[in-house]
């Protein structure tokens, strides 16, 4: 047992209901009653400090406590499971690097549990979620609202006995949000009058690519107050991945930031495959490294094309994009689809990577950079655009922090903090490339984070090219790759194997991992709960978005609203990861 | 009381001739000159920038000028998954848009509600708003949204306008001669 659940068993003893240590990661299962002081504590006055909330996020286990009902001893590997739903924290120590993962037990009656969301300010919006979709209402909460599903929502939809295909229809107009501005809304004392405007900027805006509503209020063009309202694409990833094979999760992972598809396939299956403890060939590797970079080339040129044309730069579109249709091109070929790849497997990839697509990555690698020199000059000495973004949108590195910003947000406060350097995987330790910071923490830096890890991206895939190795590109375990077509028609075992993956989809054994991977815009975290069956128990993606966009409001507010366009274009915001 | 309607009550050579004329004036100058609002919520959004984009470049085909106001534009591009919570905008979108206004669903999520078959997602935007033309795919390439537009444009030409005069001021018509 580590050295940190033995402390914190020592110091809370009575909170402590019971600690594991799986796959590498300390968990513990708590007492409600014990949440807000030991979350304190880990965060000051433990020896590690764990200071990052990484994710927050809730599971029923309705159907656990249904299974050991009936037979006692059943699915032991998912650990104590006292009551129906459990709050998952996932801290992490930036000193050390180390995780924890706490878990609150919350009783069906009487479902709530402390808010921490005035230790961690990113913890608000991921309790507001959990509260939406499971029902736990969290005591102390500042607004204890609905997130994601419409407000008029009865029932809560990622519990088990909410059927998948309930839907509800909203008859009435959206909610009109007055009542978060606070001070600033709605005051009967003055009939409904005065002197700040309110402005609905979204959801159908034209800076907001998609579907985020901001209600402000403006004293002329000063952002006075701001918040923020989002769900309005909510699909119900979570809830569809425990209605697929856990193959069948693999599209739906596409379309969460759907500029970078690839580099969701990953994430996702490395979690599925570090839950079965799998280990895939090193060719694997190198090409899941060289397709992720690709993706997060392309999500960076989507995201600076898009940011400059809200700023008025439109030429620098027809740059960027052509571009990206020139890496398009080459994924095209490599799998078939331009936008959602599904190329990834647990285990591997679809298929090997051929000298077609090669020579397609190599020229797209030599003309980049003369597009984003192009770029470059038109924008880096422009004083019209320098005004709009330099020292505007200005978040400190203790706030992004607090907010569970990762990513170029948080480097661009001149954090040098990335996954692939902090928790190497796939063989990123053996590539030459620099984190790219920034030290300001404003559009500007942000902007520029994403030119200067495009650059390292390139370096990377070159690198990866260069060193490629041979060999086959999926794992031959049994439990998930099917055998090959001569054995099947040769012996019976490889024919019921066959049959077996066909016909049920691949088995995770029961258990629980959370698995962290840089995404485009920052951590990328998948957390996995299996109960055994062929179906995921439940499927949390940590969408890097969710955290970033939760700090919008106080990053626009004292700007004007061409500065909260601009700061919401550097942000990235990504409707499909952020309400997935 | 126009020319048209005037000899629209007429059949004869003259009138059949100058009301197809018209019509098909119109019409030419609408199929040629769409200006789409690209409501565009989730994947299907992307890849509509990319038909935007210089490589494919729907300007071709007389739509490339977007408007981001709906009270300018007369084509609505529904590119993405629409849930719930987005449909009464969608509603309220497709009403701020003057006659004549034609609309796409681009994509699967758009037009059925695609693999998204669940609690929050309205299973294809006709239960909202009028569709003219569905597009599949997830998402359409580029290229399908050309013949997609292309097919919007053979339906326009072969729009009759209606009789505004006759519909609207029913009197008049009677009082005629
Ligand atoms: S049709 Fe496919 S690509 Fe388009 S919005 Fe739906 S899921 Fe995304």
């Amino acid at each position: 047992m580590s050295a940190i659940l033995a402390a914190l068993q020592e110091r809370f003893p009575s909170e402590v209901l019971a600690t594991s240590h799986l796959r590498g990661e300390p968990t513990a299962v708590i007492h409600r009653r014990g949440v807000r002081p030991i979350m304190a504590w880990l965060r000051g006055e433990s020896s590690e400090r764990y200071d990052f909330l990484a994710d927050l996020a809730g599971v029923d286990g309705q159907k656990i406590l249904e299974a050991r009902a009936e037979n006692p001893g059943a699915l032991a590997d998912l650990g104590a499971w006292p009551d129906r739903f459990q709050v998952v924290y996932h801290l992490k120590s930036l000193s050390t690097g180390s995780r924890l993962r706490i878990k609150a037990s919350v009783p069906e009656t009487d479902c709530s549990v402390a808010t921490i969301s005035d230790l961690w300010a990113g913890a608000n919006w991921a309790e507001r979620e959990v509260f939406d979709l499971f029902g736990v209402r969290f005591d102390g909460h500042p607004n204890l609202k609905r997130i994601l599903c419409i407000h008029t929502f009865k029932g809560h939809a990622l519990r088990k006995d909410y059927y998948i295909k309930d839907q509800q229809w909203l008859n009435e107009e959206n909610e009109s949000l007055m009542d978060e501005l606070g001070e600033f809304g709605e005051n009967p004392a003055d009939g409904g009058f005065s002197e700040l405007i309110p402005v609905n900027l979204g959801p159908a805006h034209p800076a907001t690519h998609g579907v985020l509503r901001s209600l402000v209020k403006l004293d002329g063009e000063i952002i006075v107050k701001s918040v923020q309202e989002i769900g309005y694409l909510h699909r119900g990833f979570e809830k569809h991945s425990e209605n697929s094979t856990w193959t069948q999760v693999i599209p739906y992972t596409d379309r969460l930031n759907y500029c970078s598809a690839m580099l969701n396939n990953v994430a996702y299956c490395r979690a599925v495959e570090k839950l079965m403890g799998i280990d895939v060939p090193p060719r694997t590797k190198f090409i899941r490294v060289i397709i992720a970079e690709i993706s997060r080339i392309i999500d960076h040129l989507v995201c600076l094309a898009a940011c400059l044309v809200d700023l008025g730069a439109l030429s620098n579109f027809w740059y960027l994009f052509a571009m990206r249709e020139k890496a398009y091109e080459a994924l095209e070929g490599l799998c078939g689809a331009r936008l959602t790849s599904s190329y990834v497997r647990v285990g591997g990839v679809a298929d090997d990577l051929d000298a077609q697509f090669i020579g397609r990555v190599r020229a797209f690698l030599t003309e980049l950079p003369t597009a984003l020199n192009e770029v470059l000059g038109l924008i880096s000495k422009n004083r019209i655009f320098l005004d709009r973004v330099k020292g505007i949108g200005i978040i400190s590195r203790e706030d992004a922090l607090s907010h569970g910003f990762t990513g170029p947000c948080l480097r661009a406060t001149g954090y040098a903090y990335d996954l692939r350097r902090a928790e190497p995987y796939d063989g990123y330790e053996a590539f030459d490339f620099e984190v790219a910071t920034r030290p300001d923490g404003d559009s500007w830096s942000r902007l520029m984070v994403r030119f200067d890890e495009m650059k390292q991206s390139m370096r990377i895939i070159e690198q990866a090219l260069d060193k490629l190795p041979s060999g086959p590109v999926l794992s031959d375990d049994k439990r998930v790759m099917m055998p090959k077509k001569e054995h099947v028609y040769g012996n019976i075992e490889a024919l019921m194997n066959h049959f077996v993956i066909i016909y049920d989809g691949i088995k995770v054994p029961a258990g629980e991992s959370y698995c962290a991977t840089e995404g485009a815009n920052g951590e990328l975290g998948f957390y996995l709960v299996s109960d055994g069956s062929g179906r995921p128990y439940r499927v949390r993606c940590r969408p890097p978005c969710f955290y970033l966009y939760s700090a919008f409001g106080r990053m626009i507010e004292g700007c004007m609203v061409p500065d909260a366009v601009a700061v919401l274009g550097t942000l990235n915001v990504i409707a499909g990861e952020l309400d997935r | 009381m126009g020319v048209k309607s005037y000899y629209a009550n007429r059949p004869g050579f003259f009138a059949t001739r100058l009301d197809a004329m018209t019509n098909g004036l119109t019409n030419w100058g609408r199929e040629n000159s769409l200006w789409p609002y690209p409501f565009g919520t989730a994947c299907c959004g992307i890849e509509f920038m990319g038909v935007l984009s210089n490589v494919h470049d729907v300007s071709r085909f007389g739509a490339e000028l977007v408007r981001f106001s709906p009270r300018q534009a007369d084509l609505l591009v529904v590119a993405g998954t629409i849930t719930h919570k987005m449909g009464p905008i969608l509603k309220r979108i497709w009403n701020q848009m003057l006659e004549p206004k034609w609309s796409i669903a681009f994509g699967v999520c758009a037009s059925s509600g695609g693999f998204y078959d669940n609690y929050s997602v309205i299973q294809g935007i006709d239960h909202v708003i009028p569709v003219d033309v569905y597009l599949p795919g997830c998402p359409p390439r580029p290229e399908a949204f050309f013949e997609a537009l292309m097919l919007l444009q053979r339906k326009i030409q072969r729009e009759r306008a209606p009789d505004h005069d006759q519909q609207r001021i029913p009197q008049m018509a009677h009082a005629r001669p």
